[in-house]
């Protein structure tokens, strides 16, 4: 049984549609990347699968529990957290408390505690008491991380985690996704650093104009069959 | 000067209860931006629960004690199966329903308590008082009055940044949609919010009765000195709240030591002049 399973999920903003029919899968500790141009529909996709856009009762399967009408805090407590792109911190918190906020629902045991994620993150323990909006941007992202992860969640999905970082701490970003994998928790990683995607992901979708153009291992997708999924051309 | 000594800390005082009004309505907007209009009935329906149970018997402060957890419950209620469905990018709706709401509380209290002006009765109290020297005395209930307040300032603040349902009310405040994120459910939270501003107005409710008379019609006045206090603070602040109360209260007194007649108006005038020069208050929060 799949960890996370979509089935022709559609999602609309007012009446405008945003998602056309995504069928996805992520198997319990797989990696798979959503890869695609601005506007493909992949935050949008993230959001539906929390909760914050509403689907389709059945079209979203989290452990074969159907959670397509859920509320987003429902849902986190079922065991999926969101690092939301543009890490969108608690601007009044300080690091400290961010990260506590994470674990307010910490029904799930699991790894993930504070000390867990210092040493993950060792800058934020010097950190703490620090609002957490006056990190640098790398900073701010590993508060993200860390927060999502201290709700100990089954499947961390990730939005746009490399965005208007330098590229020497999206390294250090992306170097930590593998203990985080190797602690039991799948990702979702939806990204625009196709290449960076590439080399994390299990599998592969890629999204264009809300629908899937085009899945399947890293390894096994071509350079031109990726350009013409990305670009439609 | 002795007489000028005495209005500063007559106005102080009257500060604690201005603060006090304003509290719960400073919470409620602090966390979800919504403002109560109902809020000065609230605390006149609190006091005249607690003349009910008086009436019967009991001391005040026992009902008091009595009253507070209802209304808690009240006010959780009400934000649960009303306001909720309400909350949304359009503040009009949750304005029109306080609005609504207190018009049905002032015609309720109406009909079952007559428009007589009363009373609580707090024994001893009622005309006790502490002589500070110098010809100087303050009444013992606006000195207790002025002490719940920032009692219940206090209080607040630990809840707010010593607890994990404070750090979700502030989470929530912050960024609704992200806090959902975190397993927040936010209509929880205001539910939870709604009801500690209506166990507010109970305290709220008790010192207005006892400091002066109260009748149905009482709350939107009394829910203009709230506003005032809580925007010459700054909006969610709550020791802001505190200063404009007390901006408020020593305004009043001031005010009505000059000439009787201007007290009130001393009070708006003054809420107008830190509008001009602090649009944003006293004590604005750094994020809004």
């Amino acid at each position: 049984m799949a960890l996370l399973e979509t089935h022709d999920l559609t999602a609309f903003y007012g009446h405008f549609q945003a998602l056309y029919g995504i069928s996805l899968t992520l198997q319990a500790g797989e990696t798979v990347a959503i890869i695609g141009a601005n506007g493909a529909g992949k935050t949008t996709f993230l959001k539906t699968v929390v909760g914050l856009i509403k689907a389709q009762p059945s079209a979203v399967q989290f452990a074969g529990e159907a959670i397509g009408s859920r509320r987003a805090a429902d849902i986190v407590r079922r065991g999926i957290a969101l690092v939301p792109e543009g890490r969108r911190l608690f601007p009044s918190l300080s690091v400290e408390e961010n990260l506590l906020v994470g674990g307010y629902v910490s029904r799930h045991s699991g790894p993930w505690g504070l000390e867990r994620v210092y040493q993950l993150f060792p800058a934020l323990a010097e950190r703490r008491d620090a609002p957490a909006t006056a990190l640098s941007g790398g900073q701010q992202q590993m508060v993200a991380i860390g927060r999502g992860l201290m709700s100990n969640p089954r499947l961390l999905l990730c939005d746009e985690i490399s965005l208007g970082l330098a590229p020497i701490v999206i390294r250090d970003i992306y170097a930590v996704l593998p203990g985080v994998k190797a602690q039991g928790t799948s990702l979702l990683i939806v990204e625009q650093d196709i290449i960076r995607a590439l080399s994390v992901a299990d599998r592969v979708y890629c999204f264009q104009e809300g629908r899937v153009t085009l899945s399947g291992h890293p390894q096994d997708l071509t350079k031109d069959s990726i350009h013409a999924a990305y670009f439609g051309v | 000067m002795v007489g000028w000594v005495d209005t500063i800390v007559q106005g102080v005082l009257l500060g604690g209860l201005y603060a006090l009004y304003a509290t719960g309505l400073s919470v409620i907007f602090g966390i979800m931006r919504l403002v109560n209009l109902a809020h000065g009935d609230v605390m006149v329906l609190s006091a005249f629960l607690v003349l009910v149970l008086s009436t019967a018997g009991i001391n005040v402060i026992a009902a008091a004690a009595m009253v507070a957890p209802l209304m808690f419950v009240l006010g959780y209620v009400l934000q649960s199966l009303v306001l909720n469905r309400t909350l949304g990018r359009d503040v009009l709706p949750p304005l029109l329903i306080t609005f609504g709401l207190s018009i049905i509380l002032q015609n309720a209290l109406l009909e079952l308590f007559s428009a007589d002006s009363r009373r609580l009765h707090v024994g001893a109290l009622d005309t006790a008082s502490l002589a500070l020297g110098g010809g100087i005395a303050v009444g013992i209930m606006p000195l207790i009055c002025f002490l719940v307040a920032i009692a219940v300032i206090v209080a607040l603040n630990l809840l707010f940044f010593r607890t994990t349902l404070g750090r979700a009310f502030r989470a929530t405040s912050d960024d609704v949609e992200t806090a959902q994120l975190m397993g927040i459910d936010n209509r929880v939270i205001y539910a939870i919010a709604m009801g500690i501003a209506f166990l507010i107005c109970t305290l709220a409710g008790v010192f207005l009765g006892a400091r002066a008379n109260f009748d149905p019609s009482i709350g939107p006045a009394r829910l203009i000195y709230a506003f005032e206090a809580v925007i010459i603070g700054g909006l969610g602040s709550l020791w802001g709240t505190l200063a404009g109360g007390i901006v408020v209260g020593l305004a009043q007194t001031i005010g009505a030591h000059i000439n009787p007649e201007w007290q009130i108006l001393a009070g708006h005038l003054a809420f107008l002049g830190v509008l001009v020069v602090r649009p944003r208050g006293l004590f604005p929060r750094a994020v809004d």
